[in-house]
């Protein structure tokens, strides 16, 4: 690991300060993606501003819904009452994540920031336009098998990691950020991750110094419908092959509001649009569910060794949706 | 052999300065940055004639992690950007000088002689390097010393009261929840952690009733398998372990018999 220096923060102001005036500096919270990225030489920050003291911890219900700390340890979050009774999609996908030892460190905060696993990414001495513009994908024409089958483009198809981002996205979550003045801005879940286009090496819309504060979820009427599906290589601690965070509004027999995202398949968390415009006034049947699915797993476009996705993606919407109906994660 | 130098400062003289001088940029760079290829570097210092110099730097970086309070108040250089950090560890306050890339797992093993925590694949995938923080389990190979500061932290070797073994350390021993033993200090500390856990009432992903909140779980064999799968054991001692855990949670012996039995008779039984 390279050199850096370290900081604690003890003013949130301060620290987005520190951070956007030095280009190497980071945002140091539960540390468990960047400083294994660090140990493999991916990331090299010059300073490291630790943030993990600072109050943002809380977990409160508002006018809109819930606010959720930023850094609020994952573990506390997936079993915080609030969360548990009022959004347990939430609660599932935190816990399909990694391990118990590492929920207790993640934030989530940095649970939104992770950055992809993909291979090439992690392997200094491998070609990768996310770690080194310019410089090529190797998974595009490489082993794939793991990668993206939507929103990928030529420069990089890696995945996204995160499960609790699919939750989020799901449940249209709102990012609450702070730059360097103070200012805060509210940045939409969806609008929140980017794909790859030709800056696969920007992850997402924060800008330089800007902290994650809080994350909001608005009201909604899922938590007795909501399921969050995670198929891996492995019946625990694996990330995803493809993910599915369904939630159903009902209106008697009727889905009223139907809300779908996948984790595995796209470079952020994919939301179903498809799939949620084809089953919004429909019974809560097999066979509309199936309908739904092919609308959206349809539009994939695999590579070479994922092609098995976009089966496994049908069939996941379809499972989301069937034990969301049977009270999923409630 | 390293030690002789600790004392000495990191001054170079004349002919080291000038050995210095005929460096390239990129191999100055290596010299201030320390950074991954210093063994290379190293070697090449040696190569060129400046092998004490290179010692003296292998010293220093030791140096970096060295431990003070209680251990030792040896007068020893110290990096320029060590940090000092006072923890509780294993229930007496501890006082710890470290760089800041430190990890937790290195300053315990290297620099407070406690060796009992593992370093597995020191990227977080394994447990071998679980450690008790705060009452709650996490990995120490991911934790830099540095953020320690005023945490309470507990290791394998805190668990036991003197001679007497932590239950949870006892109930391992009894099942054979082992079989080479690198990687049981983390599996014992996460499965103390997740005793309280389910004390606690907290889910995991096969917990289903999410929205009710009880307390004092009762554990199936896939709860305590899913909470455990933070913690690798490549010699298969899986079943036994899972049994050891089940005899502290339910507070009742389990059978040894049931613990593990092989393949075939399982299949056996089955067809029966």
């Amino acid at each position: 690991m390279r050199p850096f220096s370290y900081t604690r923060a003890t003013e949130a102001n301060a620290a987005a300060k520190q951070v956007s005036a030095d280009k190497g500096a980071k945002f140091l919270a539960g540390g468990t993606n960047l400083l294994d990225l660090m140990k493999e030489g991916v990331e090299n920050p010059s300073a490291l501003v630790d943030i993990s003291r600072l109050t943002l911890a809380q977990i409160k219900t508002t006018s809109r819904g819930v606010s959720i700390g930023a850094l609020g340890k994952n573990s506390d979050t997936a079993n915080h009452p609030l969360i548990r009774k009022n959004y347990p999609l939430l609660t599932q996908a935190i816990l399909a994540g990694a391990s118990a030892q590492l929920r207790n460190m993640a934030t989530n905060g940095g649970n939104l920031m992770q950055r992809t696993r993909c291979p090439y990414f992690y392997d200094v001495a491998m070609p990768c336009n996310k770690r080194e513009p310019g410089t090529g994908c190797g998974a595009l024409e490489g082993i794939n098998r793991m990668h993206a089958v939507f929103g990928w483009s030529e420069k990089c198809v890696a995945v996204y990691p995160s499960d609790m981002s699919i939750a989020l996205a799901a449940l249209d979550a709102v990012v609450k950020v702070k730059d360097a003045s103070g200012a805060e801005r509210s940045i939409a879940f969806a609008d929140f991750h980017r794909l790859p286009g030709d800056r696969p090496e920007i992850d997402n819309n924060l800008r330089p110094g800007e902290l994650i504060t809080a994350i909001e979820i608005p009201k909604n009427n899922f938590a007795g419908n909501s399921y969050y599906l995670k198929v891996r290589d492995r019946a625990s601690y694996a990330f995803a092959l493809v993910s599915v965070a369904a939630a159903l509004e009902m209106n008697g027999k009727k889905i009223k509001t139907a809300r779908i995202a996948m984790g595995g398949v796209a470079h952020k968390p994919w939301r179903a649009f498809e799939a949620e415009k084809m089953l919004a006034g429909k019974e809560a049947t097999e066979a509309n569910f199936k309908q739904a699915a092919e609308a959206e797993m349809r539009n994939a476009k695999p590579l070479e060794h994922n092609k098995f996705k976009v089966e496994l993606g049908n069939r996941g919407i379809v499972r989301a949706l069937q034990m969301a109906m049977n009270g999923g994660a409630a | 052999m390293l030690d002789e130098y600790e004392a000495e400062e990191l001054e170079l003289d004349d002919d080291e300065r000038e050995l210095l001088a005929t460096l390239s940029p990129e191999e100055q760079k290596q010299l201030t940055a320390l950074g991954e290829s210093r063994r290379d570097f190293l070697g090449k210092m040696s190569a060129t004639g400046t092998a004490i110099l290179a010692a003296q730097m292998l010293a220093h970086e030791q140096a970096m992690a060295f431990s003070v309070g209680e251990v030792s108040s040896a007068e020893t250089s110290v990096a320029a950007d060590a940090l000092t950090v006072k923890m509780r560890l294993n229930g007496a306050e501890k006082i710890v000088q470290v760089e800041p890339r430190v990890t937790l797992l290195d300053a315990l093993r290297e620099k407070m002689d406690l060796t009992g925590t593992k370093k597995g694949c020191d990227h977080g995938q394994c447990g071998a390097c679980t450690v008790i923080v705060n009452g709650r389990r996490v990995l120490s190979c991911l934790t830099l010393a540095a953020t320690c500061e005023g945490q309470d932290i507990t290791t394998i070797e805190g668990l036991a009261k003197g001679d007497q073994l932590h239950a949870m350390q006892a109930a391992f021993i009894k099942h054979d929840g082992f079989q080479c033993g690198y990687c049981t200090p983390g599996q014992i500390c996460s499965a103390v952690a997740l005793m309280s856990e389910a004390k606690n009432g907290e889910a995991s992903y096969v917990t289903t009733n999410l929205r009710s909140t009880p307390r004092d779980l009762k554990l199936s064999d896939d709860e305590i398998r899913e909470r455990m799968s933070g913690n690798l054991c490549r010699c298969g001692a899986y079943p036994n372990i899972v049994a050891a855990i089940r005899e502290v949670h339910t507070g009742k012996s389990v059978d040894e018999a049931q613990a593990w039995s092989f393949a075939g008779e399982e299949k056996k039984d089955e067809t029966v």
